[in-house]
């Protein structure tokens, strides 16, 4: 609740769609340290728009971390430069008075840009729906204490299952690869029991959905990891990895039944 | 005029629901394919709807306004999930979750539903669980429990901070396999603006593509709703930016009847509003009132600052005024001390906001015993605040976080309009005048698992509905209707953001329609919200084209609707001369400062009937308490 306030130079990615050129445009403002950077942004459009002029187009909702909505380059880092944080829960607070701040939308083959800061993310979707689920219909769970699962295991499958989505790790990768994306939900159901009767299916119906959906390999550079608002850790592509290998031979061995 | 029948069926209160699945009609499996069902939403209630009805072999049509179902609200909740397992054989059961829920919403839900949710609690669990949902588990295996807003058994079940992701993620995963396998086809990125109704009955919605601007027209046998609730219409809630009550509005405005829209919920520990650019209100779990302490100055505009203030000037005005519940007291008692003291002068330094102290805490289990259990919040604390809670008492105000009421829906979901169903926060069935902590996850599940897959069955084999063309009259000119609006908000051009009038309407909600209200002032909020909506429509400013992505014209279509709202609350609230739950009218209080039911006359629902902007008739649904008897909160 302070009155003192920075004043940034800030330098914002403009980009009418898809197809048309793309340019930085700059803005003077004055914002509370108190202020999230999406908080700023507002500020900045409602400017903006009592001027008659386009707001920046940007997308958020939950405002709390977890719907993986937001998602900005803020001065060259996928959601800012804070480690484990979310592009809004950065708070003005973290920069300097008068420093130039550069906010870009997630660059990646797999996600084209729509307009401004507003990329399409539908991509990673496509992965989910190859894959990422136990196949059963509702009314047909036993009850839910009938199978035990140790404490470790339930919370490295939370550990992985925390992903929330929003892309940084593909925006980090030099290749656009997804699979700390992919990793993590593989993971969950790896360590689960009942992950397992659909085990290496999915794996291999996620890991083809996400070439299929111009996403890179994965090169081990591991820069997906440091961005991750969520900490999701690359121990989660090994697996993914190891799986995938073991899914490979599993169904060249069962093609060789079926012939 | 409307007609309300709850359809509620016959027998004991366990038997009914059992009843009533085996006496529903059913559709023959072969023919299931032939019926579309449209569902807007993909929150808790939306997903699991649309997965389980996808399951069951109907074809389903799935719209959300997020670039990707997973986005929904329905992902930020934090606490936990309630069922009426028992596993810590703590005498929990269907019945005592039943009575407890009928108790803590005041007496103004309507029984049966609540029963029906009780006994489809278990259910829910079980179909987390082989979903692959990482529940909190004992070293032993088993799953874990807490106690959660002061109930009386560990019935909660939690995913460390984080239940209502892994819940969603779940129904997500359930959702894509039916996107998979081809039944459900998933619309993103549209924002339902009308809903069509052929002959009264509803046959479908008119959606707008956000990423071009086109309207689309998608015509089904049924359409649900499961859209979220409605408390953005305070500007500052804690709800994500993009809720919105439009889809539920629009509805309303072709005949649907909203009911109680003047139960909404102020949760007690939020943080306190920084300043003028603040866009939302988080909220800081409420399981911290389990070791913090609430206190306040006693002396009024105290600029000093906490660790100044000597012990004996402290206030614990909880503590001193409720001594058996203390800092546990019921969301609305709390939240409405929070008020008073500050309304008084004593919040910090004068402002609005109260302490929540560890001090007690730090010294019986140590720091590290507080970080045990609170680690993560604490973290949060710092992050947002920059301040350290474990040196200085953290500042907790109460934020607007749920809404009771919505449209109005009958026993099997279905509102007034025959073919529309309506789902999880966005109806009014469950909560009555005040919801329990981990109830709503609880219910948008239980609503889209468990009951729609009944009733909706039901509808479709009795009513057999007929597709309509969207080419058809009735399509086309709700179409009509939708382009005038956004051409009328585009003509506008006046002087005023979208935000600024937003602002200036949930200024008039929290002091007028929030914590405690009064006839005058809701008198006064009526008046002063139907000038305010005068003046969005002469001066408000919406830059850019129908025709392209505009978030502004997104924005200023809700707030159209919420100016609209906002009058019904207002008059809701002035209507019901009693106090429930999260309704607390100051005329009507015990001697001892608490909420004083009236049911010889208010023991009913309030079901509005829209006639024109500014004007409603209303309808009374009463409510009988047959197996929990009528009885007064105390928290003394
Ligand atoms: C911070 C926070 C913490 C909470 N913690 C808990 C808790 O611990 N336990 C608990 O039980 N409850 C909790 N709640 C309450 C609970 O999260 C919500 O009540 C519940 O998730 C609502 O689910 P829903 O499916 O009804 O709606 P939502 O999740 O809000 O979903 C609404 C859906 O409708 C779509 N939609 C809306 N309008 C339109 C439209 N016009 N066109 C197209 N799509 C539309 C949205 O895109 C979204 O998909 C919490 C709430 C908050 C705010
Ligand atoms: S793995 Fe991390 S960075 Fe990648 S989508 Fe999930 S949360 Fe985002
Ligand atoms: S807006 Fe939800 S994660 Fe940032």
């Amino acid at each position: 609740m302070s009155d003192n306030h920075l004043t940034l130079k800030l330098k914002i990615w403009r980009q009418e769609n898809r197809n048309a050129k793309g340019y930085f445009e700059e803005f003077n403002q004055k914002v509370s340290p108190e202020s999230s950077i999406l908080e700023m942004l507002d500020e900045v459009n409602n400017l903006l728009e009592a001027q008659g002029k386009t707001p920046i187009a940007f997308e958020s909702d939950c405002r709390e971390g977890i719907c993986g909505t937001c998602g900005l380059v803020v001065g060259g880092r996928p959601h800012g430069p804070l480690s484990k944080t979310a592009t809004c829960q950065l708070h003005m607070r973290n920069f300097k008075d008068h420093e130039t701040l550069y906010i870009e939308p997630f660059r990646a083959a797999a996600f084209p840009i729509i307009k401004d800061l507003i990329v399409d993310r539908s991509g990673l979707d496509k992965i989910q729906q190859a894959g990422g689920y136990t196949s059963f219909n509702t009314g047909s769970a036993p009850d839910a204490n009938a199978v035990l699962i140790s404490k470790e295991k339930a919370d490295l499958a939370l550990d992985a299952a925390e992903c929330i989505g929003c892309g940084a790790c593909v925006a980090a990768c030099k290749n656009s690869s997804a699979v700390l994306f992919v990793g993590a939900k593989v993971s969950q159901f790896a360590l689960l029991p009942q992950g397992q009767p659909e085990r290496y299916e999915r794996v291999e119906a996620m890991v083809k959905a996400m070439d299929d959906n111009f996403f890179g390999s994965c090169t081990n550079t591991y820069a997906c990891e440091a961005e991750c608002p969520q900490g999701i850790s690359v121990s989660n592509i090994a697996r993914l990895n190891s799986d995938y290998l073991k899914a490979n031979l599993v169904s060249s061995v069962t093609h060789q039944d079926v012939k | 005029m409307m007609k309300l029948n709850p359809n509620v069926p016959e027998g004991s209160i366990a038997e009914k629901w059992s009843n009533h699945k085996f006496s529903m009609k059913l559709v023959n499996p072969a023919n299931k394919r032939k019926f579309d069902i449209i569902v807007v939403g993909t929150g808790l209630a939306g997903a699991s709807a649309c997965a389980t009805l996808g399951e069951l072999g109907y074809k389903v049509k799935a719209f959300t306004y997020h670039d990707s179902p997973r986005r929904a609200h329905s992902i930020a909740a934090q606490g936990g999930i309630n069922a009426a397992k028992n596993y810590q054989n703590d005498a929990d059961s269907v019945y005592r979750l039943f009575y407890d829920t009928v108790k803590g919403g005041d007496f103004r839900s309507r029984e049966a539903n609540v029963y029906r949710l009780a006994e489809v609690s278990n259910n829910i669990i079980d179909q987390c669980v082989a979903q692959g949902v990482p529940f909190a588990r004992e070293y032993g295996g088993t799953l874990a429990n807490r106690s959660f807003g002061g109930a009386q058994v560990s019935r909660t079940f939690y995913a460390r901070g984080e239940t209502g992701q892994q819940l969603l993620l779940g129904a997500y995963g359930s959702l894509n396999r039916q996107i998979h396998l081809g039944n459900v086809e998933m619309y993103n990125r549209r924002e339902m603006l009308d809903l069509v109704l052929v002959d009264g009955v509803a046959k479908g919605i008119v959606v707008r593509n956000l990423l071009t601007g086109e309207l689309e027209r998608h015509s089904a046998q049924a359409v649900v709703l499961a859209t979220g609730g409605y408390v953005n219409v305070f500007f500052l809630s804690t709800n994500a930016m993009n809720s919105n009550a439009t889809a539920s509005w629009r509805a309303h405005k072709r005949g649907a009847a909203f009911a109680n829209p003047c139960y909404t919920q102020i949760h007690p520990t939020c943080l306190p509003v920084h300043g003028e650019a603040q866009s939302k209100l988080v909220l800081m779990s409420e399981s911290l009132r389990n070791d913090g302490r609430i206190w306040v100055s006693k002396k009024v505009d105290d600029k000093r600052t906490a660790n100044q203030i000597p012990e004996e000037e402290r206030d614990y005005y909880l503590e001193r005024r409720y001594p058996a519940f203390g800092n546990l007291v019921p969301r609305d008692v709390a939240s409405r001390n929070a008020k008073y003291v500050c309304d008084e002068g004593r919040g910090v330094k004068g402002g609005r906001a109260v302490y929540l102290d560890f001090s007690d805490a730090f010294n019986r289990i140590g720091k590290d015993g507080v970080k045990d259990r609170y680690g993560n919040l604490f973290d949060m604390y710092q992050n947002i605040t920059g301040e350290d809670p474990y040196e200085v008492p953290m500042m907790i105000y109460p934020a607007p976080h749920y809404s009771m009421g919505g449209l109005w829906v009958d026993y099997n979901l279905m509102s007034n309009i025959p073919g529309l169903f309506v789902l999880g926060e966005a109806n009014f069935s469950d909560h009555g005048a005040n919801r329990l902590g981990a109830s709503a996850l609880m219910q948008g599940l239980a609503d889209g698992y468990f009951v729609i897959p009944y009733t909706i069955g039901n509808y479709l084999a009795t009513a057999k509905p007929e597709k309509v063309d969207p080419d058809s009259t009735e399509f086309k000119a709700t179409e009509k209707n939708v382009q005038e609006d956004i051409k009328k908000l585009l003509s506008v051009n006046g002087k005023q953001t979208v935000d600024e009038i937003h602002k200036k309407l949930g200024m008039i909600l929290i002091d007028k329609v929030g914590m405690s209200r009064e006839e005058k002032g809701l008198s006064q909020a009526i008046k002063d919200i139907k000038e305010l909506r005068e003046e969005f429509w002469t001066d408000v400013k919406v830059v850019g084209k129908g025709e392209e992505l505009n978030q502004t014209l997104e924005r200023a279509s809700r707030v159209a609707d919420f100016l609209e709202l906002g009058e019904l609350m207002a008059k809701d609230a002035l209507n019901r001369n009693e106090s429930c739950g999260g309704h607390f009218r100051e005329e009507y209080q015990t001697p001892e400062g608490e909420a004083l039911r009236r049911d010889d006359e208010y023991a009913y629902v309030a079901a509005w009937e829209y006639i024109k902007p500014g004007e409603w008739n209303l309808e009374k649904e009463n409510l009988e308490f047959t197996n929990v008897k009528l009885a007064t909160r105390s928290y003394k």
